[in-house]
């Protein structure tokens, strides 16, 4: 059963590859990496049951709040065109 | 059987990425498909057991490389130069490479074999002997703080540099114009 669930979304993977590779847009990039990013919460998540250690579903949680954070800051980019930080105040201070 | 089906699969996947990113000519694609590779090495890193580096992986590879290299795309272009013109000598020097990486793979030991200096002794003595000679009650602390105290450190050198020199490329830009606040002060 759980072999049959972890070959499905190993299917799922693939499609999102294959939109993330043919995707005419870049919107269908960016959800692609996002729906990626979820099947390997789902994978981590059902991988773990499958080899009877469940505390994997942690590692899972944690990859979900990544995947969040990261999909934030693409899309972000894609709003100021840079990382946002765009301050009006002076900002004489050089790294 | 049903592991090493999805490890041969989810090395199929990091191949196919692979060849996709070094077609691709859109930056900003290539960077998105990069954080698919780094999320399917995580994945990989799981199948092996080694979860907190696919952890590490998933936080620097898709995560923070994917913003460094978007803030990065943001001072450069989008689309990458068409070069037509093949180099011999690199592809050479590549093939080079890869043979003597794949040449020194024979003298790895099969993973997880029952032979493995880690299984045989290694563990043993750490789990028994770190209290006494380290004398650092957490046994993961010890090893990683002291036994592979050399190992560490360059790891945190090496990621401390790279961290550094990204931010120095992109540096901040000077200010357009006056700001808000000195006009006021005017």
């Amino acid at each position: 059963m759980l072999e049959f669930a972890t070959a499905l979304i190993l299917l799922a993977m693939f499609m999102a590859l294959l939109s993330a590779i043919f995707g005419k847009t870049v919107y269908d990039k960016i959800l692609a990496v996002n729906i990626f990013g979820t099947v390997t919460v789902l994978f981590i998540a059902v991988f773990g049951f499958m080899k009877e250690r469940p505390e994997f579903l942690d590692i899972a949680m944690v990859y979900a709040l990544i995947n969040f954070v990261a999909t934030i800051a693409i899309l972000k980019f894609f709003e100021y065109g840079d990382m946002g930080r765009g301050s009006s105040l002076p900002d004489d201070v050089d790294i | 059987m049903s592991v090493i089906f999805v490890n041969v699969v989810l090395l199929l996947f990091l191949v196919i990425t692979a060849l996709a990113i070094n077609q691709q000519r859109n930056l900003f694609a290539a960077v998105m498909m990069s954080g698919i590779y780094s999320l399917i090495c995580a994945s990989l890193f799981v199948c092996l057991d080694a979860v907190d580096v696919a952890f590490t992986e998933a936080a620097v590879g898709a995560g923070i490389a994917t913003i460094l290299f978007l803030g990065t795309l943001a001072v450069t272009s989008y689309e990458e130069k068409r070069v037509v013109k093949v180099h011999f000598t690199s592809l050479f020097l590549v093939f080079i490479c890869g043979g003597l990486l794949i040449y020194g793979l024979s003298d790895i030991p099969a993973f997880g074999e029952h032979s493995n200096p880690v299984q045989t002794y290694l563990a043993d003595a750490y789990v028994n002997t770190s209290f006494e000679v380290i004398g650092v009650p957490n046994l993961v602390t010890s090893v990683l703080a002291s036994f592979r105290g050399f190992d560490t450190l360059g790891e945190t050198t090496v990621i401390f540099t790279a961290g550094i020199s990204v931010l120095m490329l992109l540096g901040r830009g000077k200010p357009k114009g006056q700001s808000v606040v000195q006009e006021e002060i005017k």
